[in-house]
Parts: structure tokens; C-alpha cells; sequence
């Protein structure tokens, strides 16, 4: 069951060939099996049971929704009802929220069946899950490496079949970069299309819930139900969701491929570069053009990124005080020194490093030049997207400079740890809706090859994905061991 | 050295929505502690603002009320600092693009009318509170008051006396009353000021380091607040010391501030524009709504109801000093034949003392409008004398019948048969005849006498006018 396509599943489920109850056992099994990934910080076994019996009646009485009684499962970013949602942190060890985030209450409402929370980086801040209070993610593919980060356990737990598909968040490529580490498709959409609200904020202007998932066809059907327009996010936008799914087979006969010259610089390794040109020509022979663009600004992306997301995160995270909920230090003799001890214990050092630098940013003497200057270079690089988007459709490059790394290689290295995001970050400052999918192997490691859009055609990217996906089987690869 | 005082003024006012500024929260005062806070005022992880199109409206009202320049498009910006009752860390208020730019409120100092410069006026939550008392050595807190929308509004240094500052405090709290933005309740903390006082040689073209003087709660705090701070700016300056940049604490009950911190001390508020709203755009449809709906001003009031009812200054100061006296005596005259000049007397004479004595608003009058109109329709048609009106109007307070039924009940009708009154008043001549020679030799004092014995004798019910007359045809025989 577990190698089923969502639509598969939906099928499968809906013609009593199994029931929500087995499918939910089979993939609970798996994660008990591997639990040696560390994909999940909870899993709610239980709960689940209770929402797989619910769902069999639903489809004994022909209600269903698209997703009823489909297992899958949620970043711990997402918070959850009831349910420990811990952001990867100590500080929120503890912490149950009274209320589901909008994506967590779509994707009930759409009947889909929780199997649990995921790991990932403290506070989405990390490209290798190994910030995470709860530990580092394994690899499928190898387990001495990183699944990528933040959303790592979601990477590892869809790679490893333990969960059909997952949630992800991504402020700098934490969709992206594990679902290429991992050798799944990974969505992130404009920002503004999916709500924010419930989803823990790093960095408010950058962050945006999306899809991870076995293929494009099974991305479609799930940013469906976590797409729209959200009341309580006033920074989602009105714009009406189409229906992802029925773009997927549109011919790409005519399609103006943009590859900056930026991302194919000598900085990119041969191999990468190759496995890349391949996918490329197979566009090439589905009757896509190519073109080379420039956007001359991409190399200030990392630069400005690491002054605004950090400032964000700053003030974000401030409400982490240990007055109200979460961790709190054992007893505390005065005001500052509950805040300073229980920040101190509750944090680890990732998170108080950006924190230093946010604040730092926005200090007095220092706000113009650090956080001003990068909202200017923001600027500039989303103009240098929308130029580049009215000669091209679309723009392609690689989502990270290497396969997956090892556990333990970059960890004490910060800066080294930040160039992992070196594709992606510019993305998200520009707001764009990107995709990353599985494209080739180096060494049996993973490849993602990265699809950018215009703003809100997501189903664009699913349909080029898709036409990619129908002629090549890269997605459908299972690492050893989790066939 | 003759000194001179600058006084600058920042008022917050809490704006009177039913919700909160971006939570769905009830802003009721005085619920129980925590009652009245949701997800997003505690500021729980992951929950985000909402704007409250209400507050934003509000804020545009009073823009357009002092004539202000109101943004085209104006900016939320987060200020950083961590205290208890602050729930997220930082405070949601508007720092480079307030709604409301430069306006200005005219005020009335000795009879003398000036011009205050408003510098901004801007949007903004305000925080919980922090509670001390019985905690046993810890501390409380309540976040029912956290995410109420405030309106800062921020003055020029334009005033130059305590008494200016009072009388700008003033002002501007019947304007926001007036435009229904604010209630204006000054012991619940919907009205509050800080001070900024400095002083400076008098003819010095430069402002003197100014100390903020925080959170003064009643008008007459603020006057002595500013006294005595500065007395101490200037004693500090003649004794050869400095004035610091300081927030200081006006402490009421020893009538003296105190230094709260200083400019070292100071936060480093780090602001920077909210990611979680969009900036707020007003377009001119908007503003041309909002213009078209805003009520006649408290100075326009008075001007018209100087010229329309042709009222003295006092009087229309004083009926137009909040929106529902104003209201009340304008239902009045349309509901009444009487003079306006006899309605404004009976409203700031009679009825404004019993409102007072009971301790009630105009509104919570027990007379309502239609039937004071009553009374006052009695009066003018000389159906009762002034002297019976009193006696009416205590009928009208403590019951619920109209003028006409307690005259008509209370046999308080005006008589104005002459016969009638030609009767008594031959009988009280023959029955005072020393006093008729005495009037007779020229006495004319004892005239009083008969008005008074007459009047008596008819229980108040004759009309004083046609007494007078016939009394005086009578005496000279």
C-alpha cells in the first residue's frame, strides 16, 4: 500500500480494497519499523485510529473528499489541537496548542488522516535537521547523511514511504532543499497562498507551508487542500485556487525555459551540472525552449536573506519568555532572570545566533545599514525575477549545490551550513513559487532539479513537473531498504 | 532669570471599538483578569493580527476633525521590548508612516484662543496590565486590556503653561467624545497623558531638556504634575545643575515626580515594519465618506448656537461642551414652543444641578427631552409662573407623568380670571389698610408686601405680570 499515488490510495480506499484502518496500521507499522530515521517527534497513533474508523464510515456512506482517509503527516511547525506541536525545540517541549492552523483544520476538513508530527530544524532555522531539539533526521538513502532541512522529517518520512505525503514549511528552501536531498517533489508556493496562521513564524515575510510529496501529481492533490485565502493571515492573498490537477497534462510544446547564467557559473560541480543538462534536454524533447537569462543580483540573495529572516525571527520569537507557556527555568529569582535563563535553556544555538544577529540588525545606528540595505537588495532581486519572467515562462536551476551531506560535516560550520541555501534562498525573497523534483542520482544520492514561476501559477509548475515525471521515473526510485 | 515653560503633550486613547485592534476580543473594562483574552492576544505561538477596520475608521475620524493630512498609506511597525504584560514581545504600533499626519486644535486660554500643533497621531495596541498586590511577593497578569486599539496623539511643544496644557487636554478629550471615538473615562484609563516639560530663558530660541512625565490620569494631576516639575527644572537650574533626558513618575498622593529611567537606560525599540500587516491604504472615496458622516464640531456647534438661538458665550459653551447636552437641548426647542433663551436656562440651571446632584449624565437623564419640553411649553404659554415651574419640574424628576398631567393633577394651573383675582386682591386691601396709607404716603416698598400676600393667598397660581397691574391700579385708587 505504502508505494500507491494518492490517487491510487483514494481509489484503493473508495473501492474497498482496503480499508482508512489498514492503510493507517500499514504505514504506522513503517514508522515504528524505521523509527531509527527519527522522521517523527510524535507520532499520534491513536488519534489517528480514531480519524482512519471516521473516515471508513465516510466512505461506507459515500461522503467523501478528496483525501478522505489518506494517512499523511504534519511538520511540527503546524500546530495541532490537542496535540504537542513543538517546533523542533526545547523551549516548546511542553507546549499543546488550544487551536489547529489553517492548514492542519483544510487538510482535516479534506478527511486526511494525521499519523503524526515531524521533525525538523529548531524553529525552521537549519538546512540539515540536526538543530532539532529531538535530533538529526536520517537520510533513506544514506543514512550517515542529512535529509536536508528544515523540513527534514518530512523529506525523510515521504522518501521512506513511512507517510504517503507531508507538510513542509520553507523560508529559504526548507521545502526545497530536503525534497532534493531526498529525491521527492517539494512545492513551495507564492507567498500568500497557503495561510501562515498556526504555523510557528521564523521569518514572517519569507515563510510559506507547502506540499511534499512522491510525485507532482500527489503535490497537486495536496497543495489543493492547503491552498486559499485565509481570514486570519492578512497576508494571504484573495486570488481564486484553480484546480491543480486537471493542468497536470498539458502539453509544455512551446515553453521558454530560462536557465540564468548565475546558476550555471563554474561554482556549480560537473556532476551537478550534468545530471542537470539532462533534464534540461528531456524539456528540450518534450518541445521546450531554452534560454539563457541573467539576474545579476542573485549573488546578493544569501547576504540579504541572513539580515532580514534573522531580524524577523528576532522579534518572532520574542513572545518565547517562559511567562505563559513553553519552557520556563526552575525557580527564577527575578523578571530577567526567568527571561535570560529560561530563552537561555529553552533556545539552542542556531536559534540564538540568528536571534543575535536580527537584533543586532535592527539596532539603532545599524538598522539603515543592515536591515534597510537588504530590503533594497530584496527589491532588486524580485525585479530581476519579473524581468526575467517577461522573456521567459519559467526559470530552471539546481536546488542545492550538493547531494545530501554527511551528519556532523557542516554542523559547526555556520556559514557553510548557509550556502547550502544558495539556490533557493532568492525565492523566497522575491515571494515566488518554486518547485523542486527529483532528477538523477549522484553516487545513489538524490538530485532536485528546481522549477520557478511567475507568481500564483503554481499549476504551471505542477504540469512542467508532471511532463517531466511521465517520461523519466526518477521519482518512483525507493532508496534500499524502504521498498 | 525669567523662565519660560515648553509642554508638549502625548494622549492615548483608547479607541471605542467592541473588539479588539487585531483580535476578535471583547474590549469590555473591568471583566475578570484573562477573561477577555484570545489566542492572539496572549500571543500564543503561530496566531497572527488582524486588522480591525473599525479602529482604522476611527483613527480617520479624528484626523479628519483637526483637519489633519491622513496617509495615503500608512505602516504597522513592531517596538521591541520584553515586559510581562507585553504578550509577544513587542508592541504593534506605527513608527515612520502614522495614519494621521499634521492637524491641529484650537484652544481657549484667560479668553484668548490658540492654536496647538498636533504632530501625529498614530495606531497602536495597548498592553496587559501588571498586578503587585497579593501575589504574595510575585506578580499578576491580566491581559484583558492587552490588544485594545489606543490612538496616540502627539502634540507640538506648543504650549507654554500648565494651564494651556489642561485646557489642550481638555479639548481634545470633548473631541473624541464628541466624535464617538474615545468614552473618554479617565478612571478606567481610556484617556491618558504624558507630559514632556522643559524650560528655557525667556526670548532663548532653543527648547531646554525636557523630562516625559508618565501616565498622568486626570486633568487635574496633569496641571500639577507640570507645576511641579518645572519648579524643580528651574530651582535644578539656578542652583547650577542640569536637567537630564529622563522619564520621570508623577507620584500623586506626595505630589511630586520622580526619576523613572534615563536616557541610557532607555530601550533600543528596534522597530521595524510588522511582516504580518499590509500597510493600510485610504483612498480619497474613503475619506469623502468618512467626511461626509463626521458630526458638526464642538467650535462649530457653539458658533451656530450662538447665531441660531442667539445664546450668550457661556451658555453655549456649556450646552455644547459634550454632544448629548447639545443634543438634548436642540430635541428640546423642536419639541417645545419656548424661547431657546429660556430652554439653555433651564437646562444649565435646573436640570444640569439635579443631574449633578444625582450624579448622572444627560443621558441617564430621568426627564426626558420630550417631557421637559412639556414644562417648558407651560412656561412660555404663561399657563404656570417660573416659581410653579420648580415645583413641576421636581414632579417631572421623580415620576413619569408629563408636565400637563401634573399641573392638571396638582391644580397648578396659572389662574388668569381677573375677576378671580380682583376679589382676593380687594379683600387683602381691606384687610391691610395701614399698609394701603403707608404705600399711598409714598412708601413704595410696601408694594413687595401685597404682591407677596396676594400671591400667597393664590397659592402661587396667579400671573405675577397681571397681579402686578391690577395691584397697582387698586392702591392708587
Amino acid at each position: 500500500m505504502h508505494t500507491k499515488t494518492l490517487t491510487q490510495l483514494a481509489q484503493g480506499l473508495q473501492s474497498g480494497q482496503f480499508s482508512s484502518i489498514e492503510l493507517t496500521k500499514h504505514f504506522l507499522d513503517r514508522i515504528r519499523k524505521h523509527s531509527d530515521l527519527n522522521a517523527f517527534i510524535t507520532v499520534t497513533e491513536e488519534l489517528a485510529l480514531q480519524s482512519a474508523l471516521a473516515a471508513d464510515t465516510r466512505i461506507a456512506n459515500k461522503q467523501t473528499q478528496p483525501l478522505t482517509g489518506i494517512p499523511l503527516a504534519q511538520k511540527d511547525i503546524f500546530c495541532t489541537l490537542d496535540v504537542k506541536t513543538t517546533c523542533g525545540s526545547k523551549m516548546l517541549d511542553n507546549f499543546i496548542a488550544p487551536y489547529n492552523a489553517t492548514v492542519v483544520e483544510k487538510l482535516n476538513q479534506a478527511g486526511a488522516v494525521m499519523l503524526g508530527k515531524l521533525n525538523m530544524d529548531e524553529f525552521a532555522m537549519g538546512s540539515s535537521n540536526e538543530t532539532s531539539y529531538y535530533g538529526a533526521v536520517k537520510n533513506p538513502w544514506n543514512t550517515n547523511t542529512v535529509p536536508g532541512g528544515s523540513s527534514g522529517g518530512s523529506g525523510a518520512a515521504v522518501a521512506a514511504r513511512l507517510a504517503p505525503c507531508a507538510t513542509g514549511t520553507d523560508t529559504g528552501g526548507s521545502i526545497r532543499q530536503p525534497a532534493a536531498l531526498c529525491g521527492i517533489t517539494g512545492l513551495k508556493p507564492t507567498y500568500g497562498r497557503v495561510s501562515r496562521y498556526g504555523m510557528i513564524a521564523y521569518a514572517s515575510s519569507l515563510d510559506q507551508g507547502g506540499p511534499m510529496a512522491r510525485s507532482a501529481e500527489d503535490a497537486a492533490i495536496l497543495l489543493q487542500a492547503m491552498a486559499g485565502f485565509d481570514t486570519k493571515d492578512s497576508t494571504s492573498v484573495d486570488v481564486p485556487v484553480p484546480d491543480y490537477s486537471a493542468q497536470l497534462n498539458n502539453s509544455l510544446a512551446g515553453l521558454k525555459i530560462g536557465l540564468p547564467k548565475e546558476f550555471f557559473s563554474e561554482d556549480l560541480n560537473s556532476d551537478m551540472a550534468s545530471t542537470l543538462q539532462s533534464a534540461i534536454n528531456e524539456y528540450r524533447q518534450l518541445g521546450a525552449e531554452i534560454i539563457e537569462v541573467s539576474m545579476p543580483n542573485l549573488k546578493l540573495a544569501i547576504p540579504s536573506y541572513y539580515v532580514i529572516a534573522p531580524a524577523e525571527c528576532s522579534a518572532n520569537l520574542s513572545r518565547f519568555d517562559g511567562v505563559r507557556f513553553g519552557h520556563r527555568c526552575e525557580s527564577p529569582v527575578n523578571l530577567s532572570d526567568l527571561y535570560t535563563r529560561s530563552r537561555g535553556e529553552g533556545f539552542g544555538k542556531e536559534v540564538k545566533r540568528r536571534i543575535l544577529m536580527g537584533t543586532y540588525a535592527l539596532s539603532t545606528g545599524y538598522y539603515d545599514a543592515y536591515y534597510v540595505k537588504a530590503q533594497k537588495i530584496r527589491r532588486l532581486i524580485s525585479d530581476d525575477f519579473k524581468n526575467a519572467l517577461t522573456q521567459v515562462d519559467v526559470i530552471m536551476g539546481p536546488v542545492t549545490p550538493t547531494t545530501a551531506f554527511g551528519i556532523g560535516e557542516k554542523i559547526a560550520d555556520p556559514i557553510e551550513m548557509y550556502l547550502s541555501d544558495i539556490y533557493t534562498i532568492a525565492i523566497n525573497l522575491a515571494g515566488l513559487p518554486a518547485i523542486s523534483i527529483p532528477a538523477g542520482f549522484i553516487n545513489n544520492l538524490p538530485v532536485g532539479l528546481q522549477i520557478i514561476g511567475n507568481y500564483f501559477t503554481e499549476e504551471h509548475l505542477l504540469n512542467i513537473a508532471h511532463q517531466y515525471q511521465q517520461v523519466t521515473d526518477w521519482h518512483q526510485q525507493t532508496p534500499k531498504g524502504f521498498e | 532669570m525669567e523662565w519660560e515653560t515648553v509642554i508638549g503633550l502625548e494622549i492615548h486613547a483608547q479607541l471605542a471599538t467592541q473588539s479588539k485592534i487585531f483580535s476578535g476580543a471583547s474590549t469590555a473594562y473591568g471583566a475578570e483578569p484573562n477573561t477577555q483574552a484570545c489566542a492572539v492576544d496572549l500571543g500564543l505561538p503561530g496566531v497572527l493580527p488582524v486588522l480591525n477596520a473599525k479602529a482604522v475608521r476611527m483613527a480617520v475620524i479624528f484626523g479628519m476633525a483637526i483637519e489633519a493630512h491622513i496617509a495615503p498609506y500608512s505602516v504597522f511597525a513592531r517596538k521591541n521590548y520584553f515586559y510581562p504584560d507585553l504578550p509577544k514581545g513587542y508592541q504593534i504600533s506605527q513608527m515612520d508612516h502614522p495614519i494621521v499626519g499634521k492637524g491641529h486644535l484650537d484652544i481657549e486660554v484667560d479668553g484668548e484662543t490658540k492654536r496647538v500643533g498636533i504632530t501625529r497621531a498614530h495606531l497602536e495596541e495597548d498592553a496587559g496590565k501588571s498586578l503587585h498586590e497579593n501575589f504574595h511577593g510575585l506578580s499578576g497578569i491580566d491581559l484583558n486590556r492587552a490588544g485594545t486599539p489606543l490612538l496616540e496623539i502627539v502634540s507640538e511643544p506648543d504650549m507654554r503653561s500648565a494651564k494651556e496644557a489642561v485646557a489642550y487636554m481638555r479639548k481634545l478629550h470633548e473631541l473624541v467624545r464628541y466624535l464617538g471615538v474615545c468614552d473618554g473615562n479617565m478612571q478606567e484609563g481610556s484617556f491618558r497623558c504624558d507630559a514632556n516639560v522643559s524650560v528655557r530663558p525667556k526670548g532663548q530660541k532653543e527648547f531646554g531638556t525636557r523630562a516625559e512625565i508618565k501616565n498622568i490620569n486626570s486633568f487635574k494631576f496633569v496641571e500639577k504634575a507640570i507645576n511641579h516639575e518645572v519648579e524643580r527644572q528651574i530651582e535644578l537650574i539656578e542652583r547650577g545643575g542640569k536637567v537630564v533626558q529622563e522619564t520621570r513618575l508623577y507620584d500623586s498622593v506626595k505630589d511630586e515626580t520622580r526619576s523613572m529611567r534615563s536616557k541610557e537606560e532607555a530601550n533600543d525599540y528596534r522597530y521595524f515594519p510588522d511582516p504580518d500587516l499590509l500597510p493600510v491604504v485610504i483612498d480619497e472615496a474613503f475619506k469623502a465618506q468618512i467626511k461626509a458622516e463626521l458630526p458638526e464640531l464642538p467650535h462649530t456647534k457653539k458658533q451656530r448656537f450662538k447665531t441660531d438661538y442667539l445664546l450668550d458665550e457661556e451658555s453655549a459653551t456649556i450646552l455644547t461642551s459634550s454632544r448629548p447636552l447639545a443634543d438634548y437641548f436642540e430635541a428640546t426647542i423642536k419639541a417645545s414652543n419656548s424661547e431657546a433663551k429660556l430652554c439653555a436656562n433651564w437646562i444649565t440651571g435646573d436640570l444640569s444641578a439635579a443631574l449633578n446632584k444625582a450624579g448622572l449624565e444627560i443621558t441617564d437623564s430621568p426627564v426626558s427631552y420630550e417631557r421637559f419640553a412639556g414644562l417648558l411649553t407651560r412656561i412660555s404659554d404663561n399657563t404656570i409662573s417660573g416659581k410653579i415651574a420648580k415645583q413641576v419640574f421636581e414632579a417631572l424628576w421623580q415620576s413619569t407623568s408629563t408636565a400637563d398631567e401634573i399641573i392638571e393633577e396638582k391644580g397648578l394651573k396659572q389662574i388668569t380670571d381677573t375677576g378671580a383675582i380682583e376679589a382676593i386682591i380687594d379683600k387683602i386691601i381691606a384687610d391691610n389698610l395701614g399698609q394701603v396709607e403707608q404705600y399711598r404716603s409714598g412708601k413704595d416698598k410696601v408694594f413687595a408686601f401685597f404682591v407677596g400676600q396676594v400671591m400667597k393667598e393664590m397659592q402661587g397660581k396667579a400671573s405675577p405680570a397681571e397681579v402686578n397691574k391690577m395691584l397697582k391700579e387698586k392702591l392708587q385708587g
